[in-house]
């Protein structure tokens, strides 16, 4: 492919891409359904059902809500981890298809499966260490997370509705949407200020997609922070309260 | 990894059929040379390239069962640049071809020779070009094969050299030892040739499987459950994954059999692959049947499908870490 670069060879063409805050996320699946409803009825659908209310319900999804339970109780955490295509600057899925129908937009960094060019090989899903890719048994082709290509571009929708389905849903804007080439962006912002990272970043091909980790905000207190060493009341002999060893006004009279 | 019929087929079946097209053409070569008696061109070498043919196209057939629209399977052609399937698709019509023509060749006594090489001893004629561009292409529609797999490198099971060596020794093996049994049929007088090359590859096959099996066993996987969600905690468990009746991710990434079932097939790849077809086909060597060679290339196709299935079991995909727990 060829991109654009710059004097320092970094890429500067448009990728787009998701941030998912795992600090935010409560796992209410609100992106899941969402992403569901939009897409099936839309320019990347059918996403076929089998057994939706039956015994073993399965379909086609392109984003899932996953959960993992860190650590031993009681010292457990609970981590929402939503997972979709992560859309890779250099993404393994794409050579390996057979046909062209796997591809990567220059444009905007988007990876797409030309339903009309795809045999449902499935040599893609295979060559994604993700499993972000699922074949749509009912269409036999592969699908994927679009990041909602047919919302993004739409001028017929309001400026602010130009985002993902899911980032759209997300009831606390867990989900981050925008370009992380551009370095002033709202995106390379957050991944530069809150320590954003990649999946499996062994296999170098580099997500778009980046993740928020748990953080806990803590402040550390020493006692002499606690105690204004130069209250003013100090130096005229008047203590504000008594030592921290004595007891105070309030616990000595009843007034 | 799921072990798809279509795909054992496809790989055991177009595995053989270029065994016995390079057994076929190795006879001629030895023939060429006076090391062998010259075998009836119409009899041996056409009905061969027909049997030869016959398991190409029956393991082409089986791969349009894996596609979801094999009416399109044409578009496959198109990506050699990148993709080895893409590749594999070009090669395989091409090695079938080539096998054609050299069956044709014997077929209709082309034997004129082109020009003549090694003064006066080596005539080339249409079989023997045929033969040789029949012999590349075998080759590398072997690599083509097994470089799909040995490409995939988080597949780590795969990702290695030793997976091509497997191809083309357990495919070669096969189809020699398939061609000791047609030439005991065709009463040729070649089982003991063919039944020699047939261990012999079927060795060299135990050396690199056996040194991939070793190999995979003690491998470390680059991937975990830290690295796949990017949380630094020794101690991650899977609560759920996001559907209650399995996913696409869950049906074609693991071979949901019990562990039992795996070490029976391991066991059964290992026996009817190896010892059982090199002892059949040494007292092949001293008591003269015919069925002996056919039973050995029986029982080698099972162990053959049974190593391809144990193949995709026993590779773990780095995906597999997300879909641990269902609830």
């Amino acid at each position: 492919m060829d991109f654009l670069t710059d004097a320092a060879g970094i890429k500067t063409m448009t990728q787009l891409a998701l941030i998912i805050d795992l600090n935010v996320c409560v796992g209410c699946h609100a992106c899941v359904t969402s992403c569901k409803e939009w897409n099936t009825s839309g320019w990347a659908g059918p996403m076929t059902d089998f057994n939706p209310y039956g015994e073993d319900p399965t379909g086609t999804f392109f984003n899932r809500v996953q959960t993992f339970e860190i650590g031993e109780y009681p010292k457990t955490e609970t981590v929402h981890f939503p997972k979709s295509c992560l859309h890779c600057e250099e993404p393994p899925c794409v050579p390996v298809c057979p046909t062209g129908a796997s591809y990567k937009r220059e444009k905007d960094g988007i990876v797409l499966v030309d339903y009309d060019k795809c045999i449902g090989c499935k040599y893609c899903s295979w060559a994604c260490p993700y499993g972000a890719r699922e074949i749509d048994e009912k269409q036999k082709v592969m699908k994927k997370c679009t990041l909602c290509v047919d919302r993004i571009y739409d001028e017929s929708l309001a400026k602010n509705e130009r985002r993902p389905a899911c980032v759209m849903a997300c009831p606390t804007s867990a989900r981050l949407f925008g370009d992380i080439h551009d370095p002033d962006s709202e995106v390379s912002e957050t991944i530069r200020e809150s320590g954003g990272y990649q999946l499996m970043p062994e296999w170098g091909s580099k997500p778009a997609n980046h993740y928020l980790p748990r953080r806990k905000n803590r402040i550390t207190l020493h006692r002499d922070e606690l105690e204004r060493a130069d209250n003013p009341l100090k130096k005229e002999g008047i203590l504000p309260e008594p030592p921290s060893d004595q007891k105070t006004l309030d616990e000595t009279t009843s007034w | 990894m799921h072990p798809a019929f279509s795909v054992i087929f496809l790989t055991t079946l177009i595995g053989v059929g270029q065994g016995l097209f390079l057994a076929l053409f190795t006879g001629q070569f030895y023939a060429l040379a006076k090391l062998l008696p010259a075998q009836d061109s119409q009899a041996f070498y056409a009905v061969g390239c027909v049997l030869s043919l016959g398991f190409l196209l029956a393991g082409l057939v089986a791969s349009f069962f894996h596609l979801g629209h094999p009416e399109r399977a044409w578009r496959a052609m198109t990506q050699w640049r990148t993709s080895w399937l893409s590749r594999e698709v070009i090669i395989l019509p091409i090695t079938m071809l080539f096998i054609f023509l050299y069956g044709l060749a014997h077929f209709m006594g082309w034997n004129q020779p082109w020009f003549v090489l090694a003064d006066g001893s080596l005539p080339v004629d249409t079989t023997l070009v045929m033969g040789m561009l029949a012999t590349f292409a075998t080759f590398l529609l072997f690599i083509c094969t097994a470089m799909i797999y040995a490409s995939l490198k988080f597949v780590q099971e795969w990702y290695n050299p030793l997976t091509v060596f497997n191809f083309i020794f357990l495919g070669g093996a096969s189809g020699f030892t398939l061609a000791a049994a047609f030439s005991a049929y065709a009463q040729a007088n070649m089982v003991s040739f063919y039944g020699m090359w047939a261990v012999i590859l079927t060795l060299a096959a135990l050396l690199t499987r056996g040194a991939s099996l070793w190999r995979n066993r003690r491998l470390k996987h680059k991937s975990n459950l830290q690295t796949a969600i990017g949380i630094r905690h020794n101690k991650i468990q899977q609560k759920a994954q996001g559907s209650m009746g399995g996913s696409f991710n869950t049906r074609e990434f693991f071979h949901h059999k019990p562990e039992k079932i795996v070490r029976m097939v391991y066991w059964f790849f290992l026996l009817f692959f190896f010892p059982i077809p090199i002892a059949l086909l040494g007292a092949s060597y001293g008591i003269e049947s015919v069925y002996l060679p056919m039973l050995a290339f029986v029982m080698q196709y099972l162990g053959l499908m049974a190593e391809r299935w144990y193949f995709f079991a026993e590779a773990r995909h780095p995906q597999n870490l997300y879909y641990q727990a269902i609830a």
